[in-house]
């Protein structure tokens, strides 16, 4: 019932409409007005461009001033200090850009609107203004291609040999990290070697893995060198932590890495962002299902004594009897050589030059 | 070709188009071989799925906007998917990807390109129609066919294709990652090569017509721009959509015939797949190298429009045609070299990111030189503030909004931080999604009396494009924040967790924008509709432009000019020319009519 008064609503609006607009026509008829482009339209309209200018500009610097409150707080890790410096810089050249061409266009839509009694000037072109409106633009941009690729070089060199290598690891709708231990090295997995006790699938052959922990909580050592390799065990993943600047898809069938330093620690930023709730999290950025507004784990960045201290309460991929020596690499340094490459068979180590 | 197709096309000479043809309704209205009654076929079915793609933003906006509200319409509106007034997440990823697909395919590219193609091609270059009247029609009924699927893949219990847009594989791939990747995917596709190949008979008939078809003295220096941009435009699809082709035959592969192109390594529900080898990658870089262009394909016929309104509206001539030719082949060029700058973080090479990086901020180059080729032509011109001027205005503002932040985003190093997030859904929403349907907007106001013989209603043009822009900036300039406070795009809700407040609280406020914006359009909806039967009689020329168009009778007839097809003598934008008698000398008025106003060299 409510359907068909709904209806009935829409269809009785649209005739009153219809209607309503044939009596205005009629009027206009009498009036003898026509579709051709007034005076009174040029002046209204003209003047509106002016006022929305004035308007729009105030809103858009007063949205600004007023959303600064929600923008991310200062990076948390080196490269991301640099990014945001840069970032800056380029909001601040668009800002001039964008300023300047917009009040151009909506001053001149105002000021030379039609008048009877006068022409248009007749200027088809200018060569010299338009060779200087390409080059300079075409340096500046230089200057920005040039810059921002030595920053994107940085970012994505090669990680430094002792650089702490983690692996994230995401799957549909969580993450999971695995460090690599003493050794610095992550056994090699495999997704048929998935299971509910194995949920990376980690080789229980290559004796790397050993030393490897499991974790379902980020921690990281505060201004240490971190080399993330991620990995996904379905579809594609991206893990993003904001507060770090640092993305990398994560991608069945392949390993990505991204290279981070984290400056901050947890505590401090709570100082910073004046929230003591705050907590650096790990999202998930790419589009992977009904949950993915949900897939994300904490991070936490400390002193690297409190790090330790965490880490030893880990577990193990493999839980491992206790007291025993430590696993003597010397027999199998021939097999996890060639580990690494044998399994996964489109392994692309995306840093590598 | 059929008998009743436009064969004194070619012996026109004799004059003889008043021999009756008997159109029945059928060849006349739905199986027509007339590219003014296809063009009205398009730019009507574009209204409809346009007003489709709208409405399922405003209901995800609701959801965005109040994600702890219950909306009754909502369950209304999607039945089931929004039990008790509360949107079903994966039928929110639903609308998102079908609003994505229907906006940027079948309005922005089938629309926008059928309409104008099909409309300005003959009537601007002077023939009697497209070169295969067949093919054409062809091209609207797949267009068609496409449509009708993707809207029927609403309605199946699975629900639509629910991947993004963009499809990528696995997720588009395997039915257990989600749901609307069973028979809703496979329907996307099958309507999405449907759709290729509307663009491909569209596009090599535009690309025919435009090279062999053009009327005595109509020189390619002497075309509007508006028939530059559809001929480049028609030449980028004709070779970027096989590519899409390829992709996503590519993709149906995988998902029934069981091949691994696209898949490795996977373990799901339990269990690995069989699939290795592939790469998902793979399809990102054949998609984008449509992708990309694609983004071109929406924008150049729609600067296009623009270029040729301003200039009329402005009395004065383009600023700079030659440029703009050249700074359209430019972006043409560089638009098939530059899809890697969606793939920065995909763990692509490195050094192939940096070579994306040059060749994306390169296109910079020569969009600056378009804006301000078009501020230099309204700078000391005359100008009348239509309806299709304002949006036209409005274009130019959207071209530059947008194009500025795509500076920072085709920055490789900024954009680690960015991609995906809301500052990318900004982005492309004010320079491609709005900048375009700006560019529509102006075409429909501008042609109108062109195609239905009546003009549209000002003041509610004027109402419709105020609150139209308005409610763009208003639904668009905040976004850019929510992305800068780090919120992914495609999330459900931001309530799952702390740290979304950004997204929270600006959320609401976009979300009242884009609602007034999407009333505002009934208001174009009702004035298009009223005006097509009740708007007033338009005279020949209304805008009193220089194009051939405008020498056309009012009423359309078969073959578009009785006798002759008109000479061309001139380029189109004889605007406010010096001692001439009238501020407009229209392509067909001979040198020497007018021995007073001759700048030297032309005679």
């Amino acid at each position: 019932m409510i359907n068909l008064l709904t209806l009935l609503t829409i269809v009785l609006a649209l005739i009153t409409g219809w209607r309503l607009m044939r009596v205005l026509e009629l009027v206009r008829d009498l009036r003898d007005e026509d579709e051709h482009i007034t005076t009174k339209d040029n002046n209204f309209n003209g003047i509106a461009f002016l006022v929305f200018l004035v308007v729009g500009f105030a809103g858009m610097i007063w949205f600004t001033i007023d959303a600064k409150k929600y923008l991310l707080p200062v990076a948390a890790s080196k490269n991301g200090a640099l990014t945001d410096a840069y970032l800056y810089q380029n909001f601040a050249l668009i800002m001039v850009v964008f300023f300047i061409t917009q009040f151009l266009l909506f001053y001149y839509a105002w000021k030379y609107q039609y008048k009877k009694d006068r022409k248009a000037l007749f200027y088809p072109d200018n060569h010299k203004l338009e060779f200087w409106w390409t080059v300079i633009p075409a340096v500046v941009l230089m200057g920005l291609i040039v810059y921002g690729l030595k920053l994107w070089i940085s970012i994505t060199a090669p990680a430094p040999k002792d650089a702490m290598v983690v692996e994230v690891y995401g799957k549909q709708f969580d993450w999971t990290a695995r460090y690599s231990g003493e050794d610095n090295k992550l056994a090699r997995s495999n997704f048929k070697l998935i299971t509910d006790a194995n949920p990376l699938g980690v080789d229980s052959i290559d004796v790397t893995g050993m030393d490897d922990k499991i974790v379902n909580e980020l921690h990281l050592p505060v201004n240490k060198t971190v080399v993330f390799k991620f990995h996904s065990r379905d579809i594609i993943h991206s893990a993003y932590f904001p507060h770090l600047r640092a993305q990398m898809n994560c991608v069945p069938g392949m390993t990505t890495e991204f290279v981070v330093e984290p400056t901050i620690t947890t505590d401090s930023m709570r100082l910073i962002a004046h929230n003591d709730k705050f907590d650096y999290v790990l999202l998930c950025n790419k589009i992977c299902g009904v949950a993915h507004y949900n897939m994300r784990m904490k991070l936490v960045i400390e002193s690297e004594a409190d790090f330790k201290k965490w880490y030893a309460t880990q577990n193990y991929v493999f839980a491992r009897p206790e007291v025993s020596a430590p696993a003597t690499p010397v027999t199998v340094v021939d097999s996890t050589k060639t580990a690494e490459a044998a399994v996964t068979p489109n392994k692309v180590i995306a840093s590598k030059k | 070709m059929s008998p009743h197709s436009h064969d004194h096309a070619v012996d026109a000479h004799d004059g003889h188009e008043h021999h009756e043809h008997h159109d029945t309704f059928w060849t006349k209205y739905v199986f027509s071989q007339d590219h003014k009654m296809i063009s009205k076929q398009f730019l009507v079915t574009a209204i409809i799925m346009a007003i489709l793609a709208m409405v399922m933003s405003l209901i995800f906006r609701l959801q965005l906007g109040w994600p702890d509200q219950k909306f009754p319409i909502i369950e209304k509106l999607v039945g089931h998917w929004g039990k008790g007034g509360k949107l079903d997440p994966n039928f929110y990823l639903a609308l998102v990807t079908i609003h994505g697909t229907i906006m940027v395919f079948f309005v922005l590219t089938g629309g926008l390109s059928g309409t104008f193609s099909n409309l300005l091609i003959p009537f601007q270059i002077g023939a009697r129609d497209m070169a295969s009247g067949f093919l054409n029609m062809l091209s609207y009924w797949f267009f068609f066919g496409s449509c009708a699927v993707m809207t029927a893949s609403l309605f199946i219990e699975a629900g639509p294709a629910s991947a993004g847009w963009t499809v990528y594989p696995p997720l588009s791939a395997l039915p257990q990652a989600i749901p609307g990747s069973g028979l809703g995917m496979t329907l996307w596709l099958i309507s999405m090569i449907m759709f290729i190949a509307s663009a491909l008979l569209g596009g090599i008939n535009y690309v025919v017509t435009i090279l062999n078809m053009r009327t005595k003295g109509m020189s390619m220096t002497r075309l509007p721009l508006t028939i530059w941009a559809f001929f480049i435009t028609a030449i980028l699809g004709i070779l970027s959509f096989p590519v899409l082709v390829a992709a996503a035959l590519l993709l149906l592969f995988d998902r029934s015939f069981g091949t691994s192109f696209y898949l490795s390594d996977i373990f799901i529900n339990g269990a690995p797949l069989h699939h290795s080898g592939g790469s998902p990658i793979l399809f990102q870089h054949l998609f984008w190298f449509l992708g990309h262009p694609e983004v071109y394909i929406v924008l150049l016929p729609a600067l296009g429009l623009a270029s040729e309104v301003i200039s009329t509206q402005a009395r004065k001539p383009i600023f700079g045609y030659k440029a703009m030719i050249g700074s359209m082949l430019v972006i043409a060029f560089l638009s098939f070299i530059v899809w890697g700058h969606h793939m920065f973080v995909t763990g692509m090479n490195p050094f192939l990111g940096s070579v994306f990086v040059f060749t994306t901020l390169l296109v910079a180059i020569p969009s600056a030189v378009k804006v301000f080729n078009y501020l230099a032509t309204l700078w000391k011109a005359n100008i009348v503030l239509s309806p299709a001027m304002l949006f036209a205005i409005g274009l130019v503002s959207f071209f530059i909004s947008g194009g500025l932040t795509g500076i920072i985003l085709g920055d490789s190093a900024l954009d680690i931080n960015l991609h995906d997030t809301y500052f990318v859904v900004a982005h492309f929403h004010i320079v491609m999604g709005s900048s375009a349907i700006f560019g529509m907007f102006a075409g429909v106001y501008h042609w109108f009396p062109r195609m239905y013989g009546r003009m549209m209603n000002k003041k509610l043009g004027y109402i419709h494009f105020w609150l139209t822009i308005v409610c763009v900036y208003g639904t668009f300039f905040p976004m850019h924040f929510v992305g800068l406070s780090g919120a992914p795009r495609r999330y459900y809700a931001y309530t799952a967790y702390e740290g979304f407040d950004a997204a929270l609280n600006i959320n609401a406020l976009i979300s009242v924008f884009a609602i007034l914006g999407g009333l505002a359009q009934l208001i174009f909806v009702f004035n298009f509709f009223y005006s097509m039967y009740r708007g007033r009689k338009s005279v020949q020329n209304p805008w009193k432009s220089n194009t051939i168009e405008w020498t056309a009778p009012v009423e359309h007839i078969h073959g578009n000019w009785p006798g002759e097809i008109p000479t061309v003598y001139r380029w189109p934008y004889d605007y406010g020319k010096p001692n001439a008698d009238d501020d407009f000398i229209p392509q067909t008025t001979p040198y020497s009519a007018t021995t007073k106003s001759n700048l030297p060299g032309e005679v």
